[in-house]
């Protein structure tokens, strides 16, 4: 009977009716691969000589999937794909751009160097509560941040991501990674709550959640809503994820108490994480708002460079003063995101994808500083150079690179920074840049006196062999930093293209309305 | 209806804002379900509140007739609950285990991996 009253139904209304191409799919690859792999390490759990292999593969793949996905965007343009194939402001909608795309690329090969890091790092304790899994599951939440097209779906993966790097940072008990932990856990949780605040009123405000579709209904909503507010929830909330001045002070509680290997990978990837978004938000969503709102955001930056780098000054823990440097770097970045423009926000993102190598790099050099000098304080940490040479060798040339002096890839972001910063003669940011450029030098160069080039007081201490399982991530990436200093223009081009993408942002939704914004 | 939900949803952010701002772990836990629960009202309150309405299409109709609330919001409350439930839960559990490691839920006293009193940076050598 039913079938006799209901008439024929229009599906291509509602549905996209081709089915999606294989290219299609390699969008939600990342994300599905990393789930499947962990789901995989979970079955296994106890077979632990597996677990890191198994893991190393599945990075190994991921970062080969990202790679495909970039050649293919470089290539092609921006890629959509809506889950059950609804027309896409309806369906949940995976979108990558180049900025996105770019993203994952750096934080899968930076993961697969943490995985590799591992070997020498997570004992069988470790692994057996599941260091694996949940190191894939925080790829899969990372990938999806970066790869969405819809903003409650970006939420769903910022938690994802929240969830297991709580995991990975309580990994082992001990009273300071409680300690840490409690912080980091209450604050982040109320960073991602002001995001689902804000996200609420955003679909009050625009009746959607597909990020293209707020571009383009964006400007007939402006006299008529409160964006100003919305926008400054959204600066909020993932100021305080990119821990940003002043709501940063979790970083600094928490970073340095897990196990190394955890610590860099959060350094690489979950406050980027909060930067991609804040650019995302800011930069192709409301760039109306942005401009409004670019003061209080450069002071911010600024605020967070300098109190980032005296922070780091006033430490004497190895990891401690690494996590102030990562949030003094996050306001150079806050800094490209005021400024605007190409410049500003090819600069923002170069800078990012810097930080993630570098700041990675460095806390596996911590991490074997460390064990060999049985010691992670500056004030007793000595003798690192004669100790092992080409590991003081790399540690150098991270810390040139993290001051952002060539030839390592530091200098061009901070170049296209402080550019952009002059062009629109906000010589101060300028100033703060190149102020906090230069006292990362003394920060960098003090660790670099103290704990490699001083005398040890006892040199009989025989040698601590430093497995290549860890010694080779920290090589790899040192090279790339170097790579990336010595001849930046595929990267910069990229990154350029990126940048306008955001700028500009109709390829974007030409890839999500492909009819030219039928509704 | 909505504007006495707003004055709702204004009293549970005002109770959670002041319960998270205290110093022991166990108010801040309260505040943070009573926020998870504030962001849902309000949510719930931004997809339009009417009463006993379903939101459902006449035989004779294509789109809906009649206002009626809009059934994403639930939705998304259906997730986020879900999701601030897991991390209630957690943040629960670590709150014990800090409680039974560092014996305190004061977090001025919490000075594990933050010590007081550290030494500055050498001078020189």
């Amino acid at each position: 009977m039913a079938a006799s009253i209901s008439p024929p139904a229009d599906l291509s209304a509602a549905l996209v009716l081709a089915p999606s191409t294989a290219s299609e799919w390699l969008v939600i690859l990342p994300v599905g691969w990393c789930l499947a792999v962990g789901a995989l390490l979970v079955m296994l759990r106890r077979s632990l000589g597996l677990q890191p292999v198994i893991a190393i593969a599945g990075l190994a793949g991921l970062v080969l999937i990202d790679g495909l996905l970039l050649e293919r965007v470089a290539a092609n343009g921006p890629m959509t794909m809506v889950m059950g194939r609804w027309l896409p402001p309806f369906g949940i909608a995976f979108t990558v751009d180049l900025t996105g795309a770019l993203f994952a690329l750096v934080a899968a090969s930076v993961a697969l160097a943490a995985g590799v890091f591992s070997l020498a790092d997570i004992n069988d304790s470790g692994r057996r509560y599941g260091f694996y899994p949940l190191l894939m599951v925080l790829m899969a939440g990372v990938s999806g941040a970066f790869l969405t097209g819809d903003i409650f779906n970006l939420y769903v993966w910022f938690e994802v991501l929240l969830i297991s790097s709580f995991g990975l940072l309580v990994l082992g008990s001990e009273r300071e990674q409680l300690d840490g932990t409690v912080k980091y856990g209450f604050l982040n949780l109320v960073a991602t709550t002001l995001f689902l605040v804000a996200t609420g009123y955003l679909y009050a405000v625009f009746g959607t959640l597909n990020m293209a579709d707020i571009a383009r209904k964006a400007e007939s909503l402006r006299d008529s809503a409160p964006l100003m507010t919305l926008v400054g929830l959204y600066v909020l909330a993932f100021g305080m994820k990119a821990a940003a001045f002043p709501v940063n002070f979790w970083l600094p509680a928490s970073y340095h108490t897990p196990r190394v290997v955890v610590s860099a990978l959060f350094a690489g990837l979950l406050t980027k994480v909060g930067i991609y978004a804040l650019i995302r938000v800011t930069v192709m969503l409301f760039p109306v708002e942005r401009e409004e709102m670019s003061f209080v955001i450069a002071l911010a930056g600024a605020l967070t460079m300098i109190v980032g780098v005296l922070g780091a000054l006033a430490q004497t823990d190895f990891r401690r003063i690494l996590g102030y440097l990562i949030v003094s770097g996050i306001g150079s970045i806050l800094a490209g995101v005021a400024v605007g423009g190409p410049g500003g926000v090819g600069g923002a993102i170069f800078y990012a994808l810097h930080s993630m190598l570098v700041m990675t790099g460095l806390y596996f050099a911590s991490g074997i500083a460390m064990r060999l000098g049985a010691s992670a304080s500056i004030v007793t940490l000595a003798g690192l150079y004669r100790r092992h040479v080409g590991f003081a060798a790399l540690t150098l040339m991270l810390c040139f690179a993290v001051s952002g002096l060539p030839p390592f890839s530091g200098f061009w972001p901070k170049v296209m920074l402080v550019k952009a910063a002059l062009d629109i003669g906000a010589w101060w940011l300028a100033a703060a840049l190149l102020l906090t450029g230069f006292l990362t030098t003394i920060v960098t160069g003090r660790l670099f006196l103290f704990a490699y080039w001083r005398e040890a007081a006892d040199q009989s201490g025989e040698a601590v062999p430093v497995s290549a399982a860890s010694l080779a991530p920290l090589a790899v990436l040192t090279l790339l930093a170097l790579l990336i200093g010595l001849y930046p223009d595929p990267l910069l081009r990229a990154i350029q293209s990126a940048a306008a993408g955001l700028a500009e942002p109709s390829a974007y939704l030409n890839s999500v309305f492909p009819a030219g914004g039928s509704q | 209806m909505e504007a006495w939900f707003s004055l709702l949803v204004s009293i549970f952010f005002t109770v959670a804002v002041y319960l998270l701002l205290s110093k022991f772990i166990i108010r801040v836990l309260l505040g943070v379900a009573i926020l998870g629960n504030a962001v849902n009202l309000l949510i719930f309150t931004g997809g339009r509140l009417t009463r006993a309405v379903p939101p459902v299409i006449a035989e004779d109709a294509d789109v809906l007739t009649g206002p009626a609330a809009n059934a994403l919001p639930q939705a998304l409350i259906l997730t986020a609950i879900v999701i601030s439930f897991s991390f209630f839960a957690f943040l629960l559990v670590l709150a014990w285990r800090a409680y039974d490691e560092l014996a305190t839920d004061n977090t001025d006293e919490m000075r594990v991996a933050e010590p007081v009193n550290e030494p500055a940076p050498p001078l020189g050598y």
